[in-house]
């Protein structure tokens, strides 16, 4: 029965906790590797300036991000709300106007050729025009972050609405549910799977717009502190900012896996339980 | 004579509107009274999940009328709730069971306690008290169908459809369901309407057996069932009478449409 199922999936991820510890220790050894190789390939070539050794590059991450309160008020703050502003401006946008769109075939049909055209364009490509419509304050960055980003999420959310199946909203119409709870409750979480799908996409994007937007007319936030070292020639900053952004990418990411994996819970049930 | 609950009256049915079209009814009336259970019987691809679907409003039919209550029927009515076959995808899996069967009692103007206390009743009666806080996919296929049957029941219909409900379960549970089905009707004197093309589950269940035709449909004959309740998976089988009464509807449903004279019309003894 599909009660024993459940139980004996859940069995093997018990015992296995041994064996995810080491599976990490396997994952993590690679990485030591690599700065292993790194560390090594740096001390042969001796180019300070260019090729800054591993520990050089942690020590300089460390002492001008990881404990500089300082830099955090002034970089990373700054960009992070710039970020977070875009991109949840985004995922509003993206999933009211999806869910929208997504619910009628016909406007499906009347926005799809505006949204492909709208997608195509390169972000970076629009920097100025934002400048001049916007200037060069926290709005145009949000607001670039936002147009680059929201197409993932209005895509998916378009797909998820529009391919909700056909008999669970019958059944909501059969028990008259009305349509608040239809959308919240059935059209929504029926979406969700697809709708964070895009809201993936769209973080890494988001990451890199952040940083595009902030490496022109601007006064702060780490891409700018990423340029500012690149032409003084402070290449030991270069490569800090460099690792502290994959820092920020890594984190959202988990973070948003981690939000993900909630929510979705029920998601993962059913599709192991379907195979 | 009970109360007339159910009125279909010269249904018809065309896919598209030209006058071509092909029918899935061409003309169907039959009518069900206050506390009965009447299956619908016919060939399969006979529109039988069409008319059910006209009957819940979920359709609207190209020519006649469906009454509920004496009131016409043009969208789906709030005395009526339904139990599709495809409980996979009937049942919502991002809800437990509790939630799955509390969502139609949440704009019924309850309290929170009279809530509760109907999801428990319902569940406890298809026999899942223990199943409450699972998700559907940790069910099997019988227990799913278990579930919806409990939604439709707490939300206490007038009138209950079945779609064909157990036809894509197991033989042995599909008799555990059907005696389940007949608890429930009896326990609450409500209403069944119960699709089906299973001929053996139709004389079952039923007081009655509206055979169609093969499409465009119409009703080849409505078969009272005078068999003794309550049935009784080994004994009401066996006895004469129920492969009596199953073999006259088998014979209405396999015998050609242009045969049409040689059918028995038995009329209903209402």
């Amino acid at each position: 029965m599909t009660f024993a199922n459940a139980d004996a999936a859940l069995r093997p991820r018990l015992a296995g906790i041994g064996g995810w510890l080491g599976g990490v220790a396997l994952r993590l050894s690679v990485l030591v590797g690599l700065i292993v190789v790194w560390q090594l390939v740096t001390m042969l070539v001796d180019d300070p300036v260019s090729w800054p050794a591993f520990t050089d590059v942690a020590t300089r991450f460390w002492e001008a991000w990881a404990t500089d309160p300082d830099a955090w008020t002034r970089s990373l703050v700054p960009s992070m709300a710039r970020l977070f502003a875009g991109w949840f401006g985004a995922v509003i946008t993206g999933v009211v106007v999806g869910t929208i769109i997504g619910m009628s075939a016909r406007a499906r049909d009347y926005v799809n050729p505006i949204v492909q055209f709208l997608r195509a364009i390169p972000p970076p490509a629009l920097l100025p025009l934002f400048i001049v419509l916007l200037g060069i304050g926290d709005t145009m960055k949000a607001t670039m972050i936002l147009f680059g980003v929201v197409w993932p999420i209005l895509l998916n959310t378009v797909d998820g609405v529009s391919s909700v199946e056909q008999l669970h909203r019958e059944t909501g119409r059969v028990f008259r549910i009305g349509f608040r709870d239809e959308l919240l409750r059935i059209i929504l979480p029926s979406a969700a799977p697809k709708i964070f799908a895009g809201l993936r996409v769209s973080l890494s994007i988001a990451v890199i717009l952040m940083v595009i937007s902030e490496m022109v007319a601007t006064v702060n936030g780490v891409g700018f502190e990423l340029v500012q070292a690149q032409r003084s020639f402070r290449s030991l900053d270069v490569w800090a900012t460099i690792v502290l952004l994959g820092i920020i990418g890594y984190t959202l990411n988990t973070i948003l896996a981690a939000v993900e994996g909630y929510v979705l819970s029920w998601h993962r049930g059913a599709m192991r339980t379907r195979s | 004579m009970s109360e007339r609950l159910l009125e279909v009256e010269n249904l018809q049915f065309r896919y598209g509107s030209a006058p071509d079209a092909p029918a899935a009814l061409e003309d169907v009336t039959f009518s069900v009274d206050q506390g009965e259970f009447v299956s619908i019987v016919g060939p399969s691809g006979s529109g039988k999940t069409t008319l059910l679907r006209c009957i819940a409003g979920l359709q609207h039919p190209t020519r006649g009328h469906v009454r509920l209550n004496g009131e016409p029927v043009t969208d789906v009515p709030a005395e009526l709730a339904i139990v599709f076959q495809d409980y996979g995808r009937s049942l919502f899996p991002w809800m437990r069971v509790r939630d799955n069967v509390d969502m139609p009692l949440r704009h019924m103007g309850l309290s929170r306690a009279e809530r509760t206390e109907r999801i428990q009743s319902a569940v406890a009666e298809v026999g899942l008290t223990d199943a409450m806080e699972k998700f559907p996919w940790q069910l099997s296929g019988g227990m799913q169908q278990r579930v919806a049957i409990a939604r439709a029941v707490a939300y206490r219909p007038q009138i209950l459809l079945m779609d064909e409900p157990f036809a894509s379960v197991d033989a042995q549970t599909r008799a555990d369901l059907q005696d389940m089905a007949l608890e429930v009707w009896q326990a609450h004197r409500s209403t069944v309407l119960f699709v089906t093309h299973d001929i053996d589950e139709s004389v079952y269940l039923s007081g009655r057996v509206v055979v169609l035709t093969h499409p465009p449909a119409t009703v080849a004959a409505e078969i009272p069932i005078d068999l003794p309740r309550p049935r009784d998976q080994i004994e009401t089988r066996a006895s004469a009478a129920f492969v009596e009464q199953r073999a006259e509807v088998a014979r209405l449903i396999r015998r050609p449409v242009s045969d049409e004279s040689a059918i028995p019309v038995v009329s209903n003894p209402s």
